[in-house]
């Protein structure tokens, strides 16, 4: 019981300083927004695929971009934490590891989970201003996707949380991290389809847990993808899974 | 320890307070560098324990270690008679700290920071509110604690964080260099607020700090510590009549040093820094011999000895006070004027 409250806890603390951090809101909502608009106008002006055009093409794209770059880098948090003695308080606190673990990655998720949403009422509302079309709105899409969407953040978040949990600067942190969002959303398929890649691009893009994601997702809300929803959303659970068992080990180890 | 041990305990130290604290050959390697060496040492229930030494001495380490953050490399220790290897949930539950740097969220409120201790501490939420009510009241900060904790001054957000130390009520609050970065009225405040803690609420208050004054005025007992090890124990009065005298220093052209040593009352006569350095007995009363003998004095200054003569006694060396080991600020500072 106390541990759920101890949870509980962590989260709220991440929750209320999230909503604090205006900007940071502001700023994650703000990007997303400019790739749709100017990447996806820009090159959907003179290429689109048979009927889609590839503004809404790359829209799932810019949505996992966004989960991308928002959960991984949220382990940062945990930098700054150690860099004041915040996080001594929380390590001794009677509560375990494991349920630190959890309650950041609940906090961590939350705050993309509404980046998201956020997104994907702007995608409504572009849908019905007839900015873009060919998208697949309807609350079965919606809550499909956002269950996706969950599954993946929660890797990602550990990703994050193990890098933040073994750096001592938030420097190193940015820098470590851009080696892995990177390539991870450049190869995952979210600018370009993948059924016709050059062969060395093709194996890491197969290799790459974001294509999973992002072809799931193209397939609920545009319609078109590679492999099955289903596969898809086994792989990324268990690329999720596997980054949460990493993490809690990681935050065991974690030194002060 | 089995009922048995206590009871034989009890009868051979004649006493019945019992140890809240104990180490047994506490040690801390880092790497190969030897942190804490071999510590043994006790604190009763109810006493203001102080660790005090110079910068790098141990003392974070050993608070570490007893507050459950860092394991020993051997040795074992009990607090509150949990073992801090084996009972660390038990002994995190006894305790309550408040860190050397600043450790609440100051993007949330006073209050916001209140209710984050509870909840990780597992209270229900009516004894949380009431606990927070209380120890707001206990600190003065009732009226601010719907602000951001980042408007706090930097003695106000101090007493927030002794504040939640003490909200789940523990038997030890450990206090690591609590004025460290303070200006002198709010250090004097928190010695006010710290002191009233041991007197009215019954706690054992571990403190470590480099600063000699604050452990002489606020601590029943205290050990110094130097590279790990212990060089001294016991009450500052103690510590202080070990010196057995008054200090007398003295700024003389030529000073006849033989001379002076010749002198019954004169305990110890040092040079350092151009300056002469005497242990007199009763230097009130030889003051007029020792300046009759010792030349032409330019200068003279009699005190009492002070905690950091007792260091200088052991160790040969003196404490600096203006060598603070890194607060966040100092770090901050630091880190900027590198770039």
């Amino acid at each position: 019981m106390s541990e759920a409250t101890g949870i509980y806890a962590l989260w709220y603390r991440e929750f209320k300083v999230f909503l604090r951090e205006k900007s940071r809101i502001v700023s994650s909502i703000i990007n997303p927004i400019l790739w749709f608009l100017i990447i996806g106008g820009g090159i959907g002006s003179s290429i689109s695929f048979g009927k889609i055009n590839y503004q809404t093409f790359i829209f799932p794209g810019i949505l996992i971009q966004t989960a991308l770059f928002s959960s991984i880098f949220f382990g940062v948090y945990i930098v700054w934490d150690k860099k004041i003695d915040f996080l001594k308080e929380v390590l001794v606190a009677p509560i375990s590891r494991t349920s630190i673990f959890v309650g950041k990655i609940l906090g961590g998720s939350t705050d993309a989970l509404i980046q998201i949403s956020i997104l994907l009422i702007i995608g409504v509302a572009f849908v019905q201003t007839g900015i873009i079309s060919g998208l697949n709105i309807s609350i079965t899409s919606v809550l499909t996707s956002m269950a996706f969407m969950f599954v993946a953040i929660v890797g990602l978040v550990s990703i994050g949380l193990i890098i933040g949990s073994q750096m001592e600067s938030p420097e190193g942190f940015q820098l470590i991290s851009s080696f892995l969002i990177f390539p991870m959303f450049f190869l995952s398929g979210a600018l370009f389809p993948i059924n016709n890649l050059p062969p060395w691009i093709a194996t890491f893009t197969f290799l790459d847990p974001m294509t999973y994601a992002v072809d799931g997702l193209r397939g609920v809300l545009v319609g078109i993808s590679q492999f099955s929803i289903y596969f898809d959303f086994l792989v990324v659970s268990a690329f999720s899974f596997v980054m949460v068992l990493i993490g809690i080990f990681a935050i065991k180890r974690m030194k002060l | 320890m089995n009922k048995i041990e206590k009871y034989l305990r009890k009868l051979n130290d004649n006493s019945d307070i019992m140890p809240i604290i104990q180490t047994k050959n506490l040690t801390k390697f880092y790497d190969k560098l030897k942190a804490v060496d071999d510590l043994s040492i006790e604190v009763e229930e109810g006493e203001i324990f102080g660790l005090l030494g110079p910068n790098g001495a141990g003392k974070t380490t050993l608070l570490m270690m007893l507050t459950t953050l860092r394991k020993p490399t051997s040795g074992t220790a009990t607090v509150n008679d949990f073992d801090i290897a084996k009972q660390q949930d038990q002994v995190r539950k006894s305790i309550g700290i408040v860190f050397q740097d600043p450790s609440s969220d100051d993007i949330l409120t006073g209050y916001e920071n209140l209710k984050l201790h509870g909840m990780l501490y597992g209270m229900p939420a009516d004894l949380r509110e009431r606990r927070i009510k209380e120890v707001l009241e206990l600190v003065d900060l009732t009226d601010r604690k719907d602000d951001l904790v980042k408007k706090y001054s930097g003695g106000m957000r101090r007493r927030l964080e002794l504040a939640r130390g003490l909200m789940h009520r523990p038997k030890i609050l450990f206090l690591d260099e609590p004025t460290l970065g303070l200006d002198p009225q709010s250090r004097e405040r928190l010695w006010e607020y710290i002191e009233n803690l041991a007197k009215n609420e019954k706690i054992s208050i571990v403190i470590t700090t480099h600063y000699m004054d604050e452990a002489d005025k606020l601590c029943d007992r205290l050990v110094i510590i130097d590279s790990g090890k212990i060089v001294a124990i016991g009450s500052p009065e103690k510590l202080k009549k070990i010196i057995g005298g008054d200090i007398v220093i003295l700024e003389v052209d030529k000073p006849k040093i033989d001379e002076l040593k010749k002198l019954s009352f004169a305990k110890k006569v040092e040079t350092k820094d151009g300056l002469l350095y005497l242990t007199v007995i009763n230097a009130n009363r030889h003051l007029p011999e020792i300046l009759k003998t010792v030349g032409k004095v330019k200068s003279v200054e009699v005190r009492s000895p002070t905690l950091d003569d007792v260091f200088i006694y052991y160790t040969g060396k003196e404490i600096r006070d203006d060598s603070p080991e890194g607060g966040w600020i100092q770090r901050v500072i630091h880190q900027r004027s590198n770039r």
